[in-house]
């Protein structure tokens, strides 16, 4: 399947939309600029971007605490995200969630989580609203290989099948669970196969492959919306630390420097100028676009005012 | 007026809403052709079929978690945990993610849901079935908190819980699941809104709070004090804990100058210890004339052993000696 040369053009700007956000966060926390702690997915981009690119609107999902590619994959606003990153009022939490709980619920997105496995089970039940109300919408559901070692991903998959519920759930296997291999935390090297005992269907592919990821996405929704959940493993690498207080002790230079010849975002480029879909120049000006959309993020974010004490009971209960 | 028994009454709450509103669904173990651990949900799958009374694995921490993510996708599921012990297994998904969810994304959804979970002693379950862990669900915001103590109350509180917007921990009682009381006729649609409390009694020398199954209990002995004419004791039911209706207590503290809070939990870290917050803490301090008391179980898991299972937490005797105090 050949993708439009449109498709091409959104899954490269997503990519580089991520990390040009997340290198800019990056440069804002030694500028001493935010507060909090974030986790990036520099060298995941294809993941989240491959799959919710391949998704409409009404589908849901429920996002990472290592998750701005999958925000952005689902065409969240990057003034918000970078305004929430920051603490603001115009944030998309009113800056009382931060990056680790961004969410838009407007663009489908049921919000990152801060604990692992914690999406879940809520994917589950928002899957079990759409099958419920017979929509025609299906839930991806995002976590990554550490989750996959708690219960709630046993319980959350379990329920989904006997109940043939819509519900896509994808495992980003960034081979790392903070600093602990997954080949000290689980004694299988592929993850897919945990579907079988849950009677679903289990793929692994690339996670650094997006146009691959795409097109598989496009696949598994048909597979989810006919015959219920899927497990589908992206494997790819975390190139920066867990958090920004990681020493990275746990693994080599030379591993991160392997994987990085992997760069989705250089893949994709190769492909596209080995396959003459664009030149060069034209993107040259893709990322050139990138750099300045996150530059006026982040004079959004910087001129937004601070939340104000006054409303800090605003929300804690709904009317 | 007819009489039903408690369990009934949460039958009839959840099965009027539910034939009103679709997009109610209820969640739990054994809950379908089974009727559920206690008979609540007897006949409901029969009435609204396997769609909407779902059987689900043995699996708290899932049910809950997609009951959540259901009530931010347009539904009002209702979940039934078998024992409110079982709520351990359920705590991550009910305090981090339906509790916070509506904070922590700057109000853009809402978690519409209901937990309903039997909690207490006295049915020689022992330590793992019998705890009363209401002071947990209660010390997190984003949480209500209801424990109805008859069949009235718990049929209109139900309702409330049902169509309020957030998530309501809706705490049963099992020794109160037999016991009959007046409940207006079916057609009759009453509610009683969350945060308001009840005098159950009304007196002028002692105010008693609680809540709950000591409600009847704490009756009993004040009916005991009155027909002795030792005191006229004023019985508070506050219903519901998260929100706390303050005021009622407050006036009745000043009303009567004596306070005793009773409730089956574990003593230290209760919800006893609120209640007489509320209370020293507002002017009514200056109405006291006796120290403000509180009478928990004692700080041991739930044995098993009937006589030192009915020896842990408040009977009778120990409320009566406690009131002796005071008065």
């Amino acid at each position: 399947m050949k993708l439009p040369k449109a498709v091409h053009k959104e899954l490269y700007y997503k990519m580089l939309l991520t990390r040009e956000f997340e290198q800019t966060a990056a440069k804002l926390f030694i500028q001493g600029k935010v507060h909090g702690t974030a986790h990036f997915c520099i060298g995941e981009e294809a993941t989240g971007v491959g799959v919710c690119s391949a998704l409409e609107k009404e589908d849901l999902i429920t996002q990472t605490h290592r998750g701005h590619n999958q925000g952005i994959g689902k065409n969240m606003d990057i003034n918000r995200m970078m305004a929430e990153f920051l603490g603001k009022e115009t944030g998309y939490c009113k800056g009382k969630g931060g990056c680790m709980h961004i969410a838009d619920f407007s663009v489908g997105s049921l919000g990152a989580n801060g604990v692992v496995a914690g999406g879940m089970p809520i994917a589950t039940g928002a899957a079990l609203a759409q099958k419920y109300r017979k929509s025609e919408h299906i839930t991806v559901c995002f976590f990554g290989d550490g989750a996959a070692n708690e219960g709630a991903f046993h319980e959350s998959l379990n329920l989904a099948s006997v109940w043939k519920l819509p519900v896509l759930f994808v495992c980003t296997n960034n081979q790392y669970g903070m600093s602990t291999s997954i080949k000290k935390s689980m004694n299988i090297e592929d993850i897919s196969i945990r579907a079988t005992s849950y009677g679903i269907k289990g793929i692994a592919l690339d996670g650094n492959d997006v146009v691959n990821i795409y097109q598989e996405t496009k696949k598994a929704k048909e597979h989810v919306k006919e015959h219920g959940p899927m497990l589908m493993v992206l494997n790819t690498y975390r190139w920066m630390g867990h958090s920004k207080s990681d020493a990275q002790l746990y693994r080599t230079k030379e591993e991160v420097e392997q994987w990085k010849e992997q760069c989705p975002i250089k893949r994709h480029r190769a492909y596209l100028l080995e396959n003459g879909i664009f030149t060069e120049k034209e993107l040259d000006a893709v990322q050139q676009e990138a750099a300045d959309a996150v530059r006026a993020a982040v004079e959004f974010a910087e001129n937004s005012p601070e939340p104000k004490i006054e409303n800090i009971f605003d929300d804690v209960y709904a009317d | 007026m007819r009489d039903i028994t408690y369990a009934q009454a949460i039958n009839e709450a959840m099965s009027e809403e539910m034939r009103k509103d679709d997009s109610i669904i209820f969640l739990g173990e054994d809950i379908g052709v089974y009727g559920g651990a206690f008979g609540v949900s007897r006949g409901m799958i029969e009435e609204f079929g396997e769609e909407r009374v779902r059987d689900t694995p043995i699996s708290e921490l899932a049910i809950t978690g997609a009951a959540a993510g259901a009530a931010m996708n347009g539904l009002r599921p209702i979940v039934e945990i078998m024992f409110s012990d079982f709520m351990t297994l359920a705590m991550e998904q009910l305090v981090n993610q339906a509790a916070k969810n509506r904070f922590q994304f700057g109000g853009q959804g809402s978690v519409p849901m209901v937990l309903r979970a039997p909690g207490g002693s006295g049915t020689g379950a022992a330590e793992q079935h019998s705890q009363s862990l209401e002071a947990w669900v209660a010390h997190v915001p984003g949480l209500k908190v209801v424990i109805p103590s008859t069949p009235y109350d718990a049929k209109g509180l139900l309702k409330s819980a049902i169509r309020d917007n957030n998530p309501v921990v809706f705490l049963e009682q099992k020794l109160l699941y037999r016991v009959k009381g007046p409940v207006p006729e079916i057609e009759d649609d009453y509610s009683i809104p969350l945060g308001v409390a009840d005098v159950k009694r009304e007196g002028k020398d002692l105010t008693i709070i609680t809540y709950g199954r000591m409600v009847p209990r704490c009756l009993t002995v004040a009916e005991r004090f009155a027909e002795a004419k030792e005191a006229d004791i004023e019985v508070i039911d506050i219903r519901t804990l998260v929100p706390l209706d303050k005021k009622a207590l407050i006036d009745s503290a000043k009303k009567t100058g004596r306070v005793l809070v009773v409730h089956e939990a574990c003593q230290t870290g209760g919800f006893g210890g609120e209640i007489v917050s509320t209370i020293v803490e507002s002017d009514a301090f200056f109405y006291l004339d006796a120290p403000v008391k509180r009478l928990g179980g004692l700080d041991v898991p739930i044995p098993y052993n009937p006589q030192l299972e009915a020896q842990v937490v408040p009977t009778e005797e120990k409320i009566t000696a406690a009131l002796r105090e005071l008065l």
